[in-house]
């Protein structure tokens, strides 16, 4: 054999390896199915629109963190002019009282993991 | 100051944090408690106000008291007032036990020295607040502090906050994790909604109690504490350190 037969040998055997991922399951993979939520009964809707809220929770629960804790306030008023209490053990889990039906549903999915129940008692159960 | 508008990220819900004067009046105040040492030499006393303030902010009861962690507590009398003590003070004075806890200082040394100002003397009331979200537990503000109010979180306190059968809380109130300072909070979230804070409810209930510790506004003429410091002598922690704290005890 000569060096370039070697060479071309050598690199085809090193694509396949690193490329293993990708070969070794085409034809078995299944789209992960969409993460279902259980909203709560009885409530319509949420502080925020749904889409709002599925965007943005994360910065607007850091608004009212930093407005309860740094700025002593205590009062939301929403795009449709609603006011709320901004907690959220109190009003987001008043609703969402269950965790592992709503939040960790989409938590799991995108392999995130927030650290407020570190902290934050949940209404129901610890 | 309110949030607002100001997250650029939030777009077109643009909604805004309500500016809602807090009770009465909306000028600054200065919350400020006043302790009766003769009232805190009962032991039911002390018991009392330590034990309503642990349970209304689940604070673990840690039996290694280098880890322990505590918001009121007692400390014998010569230790609270180390400039009032001769060396010809007798022992029973000496040795009277003393509530104490933060005192929230007009001047606080915890405040200066924080990195992140994860603790900050608040302007609309002069509690000295902490913020666990910011806390980064490098534990300087507990250097700083001359009373040894503060408190370090060295493991997970959820081990160690009593539950009840069903395993849940004593309350709702947020727990801490590892790795943050707490200390006293004179139950800002208890005062918000115009009520006393837990020891001084609790204390005042108990017979023998009432009037052991006085809680109230300085900055109002008319208040309770504004008057026992009028009338009657009170002395505070360390005075010549400059920190200007606003626990005063009736002595």
């Amino acid at each position: 054999m000569t060096d370039k037969t070697k060479a071309i040998a050598g690199l085809a055997v090193f694509v396949i390896l690193v490329t293993y991922p990708f070969w070794s399951v085409l034809g078995s993979a299944t789209a992960a199915s969409a993460p279902e939520l259980e909203l709560p009964e009885g409530e319509d809707n949420c502080v925020e629109e749904t889409q709002f809220m599925t965007a943005n929770h994360m910065d607007l629960l850091n608004q009212w963190r930093n407005a309860v804790v740094r700025d002593g306030e205590r009062e939301y008023i929403s795009a449709s002019g609603e006011r709320h209490v901004m907690s959220l053990t109190g009003t987001c889990m008043g609703c969402h009282s269950n965790r592992d039906a709503f939040c960790t549903r989409c938590h799991d999915y995108s392999n995130v993991s927030p650290a407020c129940w570190d902290c934050h008692v949940e209404p129901e159960g610890n | 100051m309110g949030v607002g508008c100001g997250l650029p990220l939030l777009g077109t819900a643009c909604s805004a944090v309500s500016q809602e004067p807090h009770g009465a009046e909306s000028s600054a105040r200065q919350w400020a408690m006043v302790v009766d040492v003769e009232k805190c030499r009962s032991e039911e006393v002390r018991r009392v106000c330590t034990e309503a303030c642990h349970v209304a902010h689940n604070v673990p009861a840690i039996p290694d008291p280098a880890e322990e962690i505590k918001w009121i507590w007692v400390e014998q009398y010569e230790n609270v007032f180390p400039d009032q003590v001769h060396n010809k003070t007798a022992a029973f004075i000496r040795q009277t036990p003393v509530l104490v806890l933060c005192n929230h200082c007009d001047n606080p040394p915890c405040v200066r020295v924080c990195p992140t100002q994860a603790t900050w003397k608040r302007d609309s009331d002069g509690i000295v607040m902490m913020d666990m979200h910011r806390c980064i537990g490098c534990r300087y503000c507990m250097a700083a502090c001359p009373y040894g109010s503060r408190s370090f979180n060295w493991g997970d306190p959820r081990e160690y906050i009593p539950t009840d059968e069903n395993g849940r809380f004593p309350t709702d109130y947020p727990t801490r994790s590892k790795g943050v300072v707490e200390k006293c909070n004179f139950c800002a979230e208890r005062l918000r909604e115009g009520l006393q804070p837990a020891c001084v409810e609790a204390v005042n209930q108990i017979p023998g109690g009432e009037g052991a510790l006085t809680f109230g506004d300085l900055s109002d003429p008319e208040s309770e504490v504004s008057r026992m410091l009028n009338e009657t002598n009170t002395i505070s922690r360390r005075v010549n350190l400059g920190t200007g704290p606003n626990v005063y005890y009736k002595v």
